[in-house]
């Protein structure tokens, strides 16, 4: 299903324990490495780059596809996807194999028929969001910046 | 689907930026004033300064109090995120110092602000970025203006005090068809009369210390943007290529649509440090929760003086726009009589402010706008005897009554 509320999002938040990031930077100027190290250190979430020319990043070992992560940790909860829009197909063809709950396609990450295709394999699947933004938004992290994060509440949380 | 509830104005207007404080529970917002912020660990204070968290460092760039200010305007402007400032004319300038580097161009409204016109022409112009002044009511002047080293078209929802409402929504296509975005002074309109983003605006600014506070007691400004302009398009490499503010972070490519926001906050707002204070903001706050009831009757009562000055044999002519109240006029008798006028009132107060809950009377080509020469006077709509009045909150037949004192005294002198 594709996920596009407000609400549907902050409930697959709450659900998640295991991220594989598929295209995970070691390059502290690269979005997938801000996003990478906020997922880690403000997060609870399990997170591990997917990316065959990296041992690791900041001690955290990387796994060269999303089947070598599968088949020593299980099924991840979220694939995370930073990869050039022409090439999330075989992605997505990997996170079904893999047993992936859902997949979520970073800013600019669009291509409709890995979409429709994860889709179909009844995968939860956000497009073109930032995970830390989304994270953020449920977590204050937005509100502190003075961005609007559409939430009204007048109960204490 | 699940269905989304969509809050009304007045709900944001008292809860948007505003949950319960998580510390405390305090349901009112507190008021955070203080310098700085301990960080958690030194692995999180990296993060921070790396832009890679979120979190407060330095009330400087980011303020709890002043955020929950931020957000509630965003939410009410219908924008991505917000970021105050110590004025309005401080907001302004972060705006060009965002976008524009010495070399580029702007192009404005000609009938704006008197200290708006004088920023962008003698100070800003003094760094090295040149602005084209326009017809407000001509959207194609506009047009003709735009170079290629154009970085915004600027103009006011109300110019001030001509009461020229600017077609938005003209102006927004002339801007984007030449890839350049629309920045609106929205403060004579609040975001209750009119929302410049609904109407293709893509950058809105306040002086918050008018109709947003609306009580007298705060200078204050606000920018909003709605993250839908397209900052790579070629026309902003200070937004989309390696940052020497920020050891080459590309905003663009890490904040996506939030990159505006995050760059204006982090660098220009970081160097320039014109920082809206905690205890301002709360006043923000407090004045936003009655908005749109405040507008309502600033509205009602801005018609019945108009009606009013209309009907007077003394008045040579009033220039009132469709919206808001404040609204400009002119005595037969021109100037002296107007001078006249002004000191024989007694509720109506004579300073240079607008959007208070007191009625509000000057003379802008003495005051507001007397930095500008004759012809920018007239280009801006000012004549030298035009009386600005900015109707408050009184009730209605004191205003008339103190009205007709002082057109009394016109002339019996």
């Amino acid at each position: 299903m594709i996920l596009s509320t407000p609400a549907q999002i902050r409930e697959l938040l709450a659900r998640v324990r295991t991220v594989a990031m598929v295209g995970a930077s070691s390059n502290p100027l690269r979005p997938s490495y801000t996003v990478f190290s906020y997922l880690r250190t403000q997060t609870p979430y399990d997170v591990t780059p997917i990316n065959p020319t990296l041992t690791g990043i900041d001690g955290i070992e990387a796994f060269p596809t999303i089947a070598a992560y599968a088949e020593q940790r299980g099924a991840p909860d979220v694939v995370d996807v930073f990869r050039k829009p022409s090439e999330v197909v075989g992605v997505v063809n990997d996170a079904i194999a893999a047993g992936a709950k859902a997949i979520w396609f970073q800013y600019g990450v669009i291509n409709d028929e890995a979409i429709a295709l994860a889709d179909r394999a009844g995968l939860d699947v956000v497009v073109d969001r930032c995970m830390k933004v989304e994270h953020a938004r449920f977590r204050g992290g937005l509100s502190m910046n003075g961005l609007n994060s559409g939430l009204i509440t007048s109960r204490r949380r | 689907m699940q269905h989304e509830h969509k809050f009304g104005f007045a709900t944001r207007a008292i809860h948007a930026g505003t949950p319960p404080d998580p510390a405390t529970g305090s349901r009112a917002a507190p008021i955070y004033q203080t310098a700085a912020y301990v960080f958690g660990s030194t692995e999180q204070a990296a993060e921070l300064f790396a832009l890679r968290s979120y979190g407060h460092i330095y009330s400087r760039i980011s303020n709890p109090t002043v955020a929950a200010f931020e957000e509630r305007m965003a939410s009410l402007e219908g924008g991505l995120g917000a970021i105050a400032f110590s004025s309005g004319l401080a907001a302004q300038l972060c705006t060009v110092l965002s976008l524009a580097q010495a070399g580029d161009h702007l192009v404005c409204a000609q009938n704006v602000y008197g200290g708006t016109v004088t920023q962008l022409s003698v100070t800003v112009k003094r760094m090295g970025i040149e602005t084209t002044f326009v017809s407000a009511e001509n959207p194609d002047e506009a047009r003709a203006a735009i170079r290629p080293e154009t970085k915004f078209v600027f103009v006011e929802t109300i110019g001030n005090p001509s009461g020229v409402v600017a077609d938005l929504q003209a102006f927004a296509r002339v801007a984007h068809e030449a890839g350049v975005p629309l920045v609106v002074d929205n403060t004579f309109a609040t975001p209750y009369l009119c929302r410049p983003i609904e109407l293709g605006a893509d950058i809105v600014l306040h002086s918050a210390t008018k109709f947003i506070n609306g009580h007298g007691t705060a200078i204050g400004g606000v920018l909003v943007e709605s993250g839908k302009f397209p900052w790579t398009n070629g026309r902003f490499p200070l937004l989309d290529t390696p940052s020497l503010g920020y050891h080459g972070k590309v905003f663009t490519e890490t904040f996506g649509e939030y990159a505006f926001l995050m760059r204006t906050r982090a660098e220009v707002s970081r160097d320039v440090g014109a920082a809206m204070s905690p205890m301002d903001a709360w006043l923000m706050l407090l004045g936003l929760e009655t908005l749109e009831l405040r507008m309502d009757r600033h509205v009602r009562n801005a018609r019945a003086v108009v009606a009013f000055l209309r009907d007077r044999p003394e008045v040579a002519w009033v220039r009132a726009p469709q919206m808001g109240s404040v609204f400009t006029f002119g005595l037969r008798g021109g100037r002296e009589a107007g001078q006249r006028f002004i000191d024989a009132l007694e509720l109506w107060s004579h300073l240079a402010n607008i959007g208070d809950a007191k009625s509000l009377v000057i003379h802008p080509a003495s005051t507001t706008h007397s930095q500008l020469s004759d012809e920018e006077l007239r280009l801006a709509g000012v004549a030298p005897e035009s009386i600005r009045l900015s109707v408050g909150l009184e009730d209605v037949d004191d205003l008339l009554w103190d009205l007709d004192t002082g057109l009394r005294a016109v002339v019996s002198s």
